[in-house]
């Protein structure tokens, strides 16, 4: 029973990561309807940028995790900038490979300049408690309160702020939104700075609970956060969270009583049989046509 | 002596090789109602479209002083003139307050915002009492409501209107074009397009007849109304 408390602990933390990139994927696919699959990269290279960023300047956490959201988001608008919205009117296809590229151009960066995998600097040293056979370390309680506080945020931005409002009047109608004065332009940007901006926090605190860093890990992480967005409904917020925190216990409780090599076939055969039954995620409902 | 809000001049758009519009001009006075009427696949929507920034278009498009022509929809109307596009373009999954905040965008005084919400809910009660409701959740008559409510929170100067009447019980239709000469008499230039001829020609004080892409007839809308070649191929009268 404590073990499985103990592993309920460990979902909750490895959910709150994938949480935080799901909803970028989410976002972007909400306003743009597009997969902007460079998103695991932007949150591999972060986790770098942490790095390089302690190597420099041995800051503390908090001020860490921001300076690198704030790094992070303007990468995040400059690929948006430069790679996403020339193509804004392209066929999607287009859109999609130009992700895949931006991904393997920010993969192969960072290859070149780190070939090897990192071993990150200890940002802050946990104190861990013992009670009723659980152990609980501060660094777990810091990861899960500040993706939990920055969900929040999230949400209160997008329900009750202006640009909010424009997020979701665009998600539903881009072609209507320009006659309400709405400069398009500048709230895809802000979407974008937001998205990164919280895989940016992923990657700080992904790196802080696993301390070994390389250029190829956006890959699996990446991958693994936007099959949560999209078995939570992609373009829904809630749903991206949802997904995360259910593909995180799917994920440890998996390697608790099967071999850990199976851990990725029940992942992704759980996402099949969702779509099998759910075709637009838990929380996704179809898109309206307009005619 | 009337003042000129919106002239436009050998206006042409096309899509692809075809032209939708051939070259029209035309002009809407300060004050006035201008009705663009025709048939389906004159010219009409696009035209408007291409007003508001939404299509691409050539020719001359002035209000009052100011070009518009290659404006993105945003600067066009940041510069006065709002479009309710066919179909009224409510956004559903928000609600019917947010619809009305959203047409305030481009306006910064609060207080002035505030105000013109009031008055844009005494004109349309319905919205006041289904402020917080989702627009979706709105009957087609009230939506329509909603669309030209949230147009008039932009303090525009001019309201291109297309298809007001589109999808509504007659009673409705009323009750919009009576909005519609309520607005007028208090200043707002409106530029109006409509299937429903015969509504249209009896609410605007001059109208514009397309056919296929061309301007064929401008004048007094009484005139229009009451003119053989209209009567016959758009009122349904021999």
């Amino acid at each position: 029973m404590d073990y499985f408390a103990q592993q309920a602990i460990n979902a909750i933390q490895l959910g709150s990561i994938y949480a935080l990139i799901a909803l970028g994927y989410s976002m972007v696919y909400g306003v743009l309807v597009m997969i902007n699959f460079a998103h695991g990269d932007v949150f591999m290279v972060s986790s770098f940028f942490c790095f390089l960023l302690l190597l420099v300047l041995p800051v503390p956490f908090i001020a860490a995790l921001l300076i690198v959201m704030l790094a992070t988001a303007i990468l995040g608008v400059c690929i948006e900038r430069l790679a996403y919205r020339p193509l804004r009117n392209a066929p999607r296809v287009s859109a999609i490979i130009t992700a895949l590229g931006c991904g393997l151009v920010i993969q192969n960066t960072t290859l070149s300049i780190s070939p090897y995998s990192q071993r990150m600097p200890e940002l802050f040293t946990p104190v861990t408690w013992n009670f009723a056979g659980l152990t609980i370390s501060s660094l777990q309680i810091l990861i899960v309160g500040i993706s939990v506080g920055l969900m929040l945020a999230l949400d209160f931005f997008i329900r009750k702020t202006r640009y909010g409002m424009a997020m979701r009047a665009i998600a539903q109608d881009r072609v209507t939104v320009p006659l309400m004065g709405v400069p398009v332009n500048q709230v895809i940007a802000v979407t974008f700075a937001i998205g990164a901006a919280l895989g940016g926090a992923a990657g700080v605190l992904y790196a802080s609970a696993y301390p070994v860093i390389s250029a190829t890990m956006g890959v699996l992480v990446g991958w693994k956060a936007f099959v949560a967005a999209v078995i939570g409904g992609i373009g829904n917020v809630r749903g991206a969270v949802l997904g995360a925190y259910l593909l995180g216990a799917v994920e440890v409780f998996t390697v608790t009583v099967l071999p850990s090599t199976y851990r990725d076939l029940v992942v992704y055969t759980l996402l099949l049989v969702i779509l099998i039954f759910k075709p637009y995620g838990l929380l996704g409902r179809p898109a309206v046509q307009k005619v | 002596m009337s003042e000129t809000m919106l002239r436009v001049e050998d206006l042409v758009v096309r899509y692809g090789d075809i032209q939708a519009v051939k070259g029209i001009s035309f002009q809407v006075e300060r004050g006035e109602i201008l009705a663009l009427v025709g048939a389906n696949g004159a010219g009409k929507t696009t035209t408007l479209r291409a007003l508001s920034g939404m299509q691409p278009c050539e020719g001359s498009v002035m209000l009052e002083d100011r070009g518009l022509r290659g404006l993105s929809p945003d600067e066009i109307l940041r510069l006065g003139l709002s479009h309710v596009p066919e179909g009224r373009g409510i956004f559903g999954g928000l609600t019917v307050m947010e619809n009305l905040q959203l047409g305030a965008w481009i306006r910064r005084d609060k207080a002035a915002r505030t105000r013109d919400l009031g008055m844009v809910m005494d004109i349309f009660p319905r919205l006041r009492e289904r402020a917080t409701q989702l627009a979706g959740t709105l009957s087609g008559g009230e939506q329509q409501m909603l669309a030209v409510g949230r147009a008039l929170m932009s303090k525009a100067k001019i309201l291109i209107l297309d298809e007001p009447s589109m999808g509504l019980a007659p009673k409705l239709v009323q009750e919009i074009f009576s909005v519609i000469r309520q607005l007028n008499e208090k200043g707002t230039t409106i530029l109006l397009v409509e299937q429903n001829a015969n509504m249209a020609l009896r609410l605007a004080h001059r109208a514009c007849l397309l056919e296929t892409g061309n301007l064929v007839l401008e004048g007094p809308a009484s005139e229009l109304l009451t003119n053989p070649r209209v009567r016959e191929a758009y009122l349904g009268a021999g």
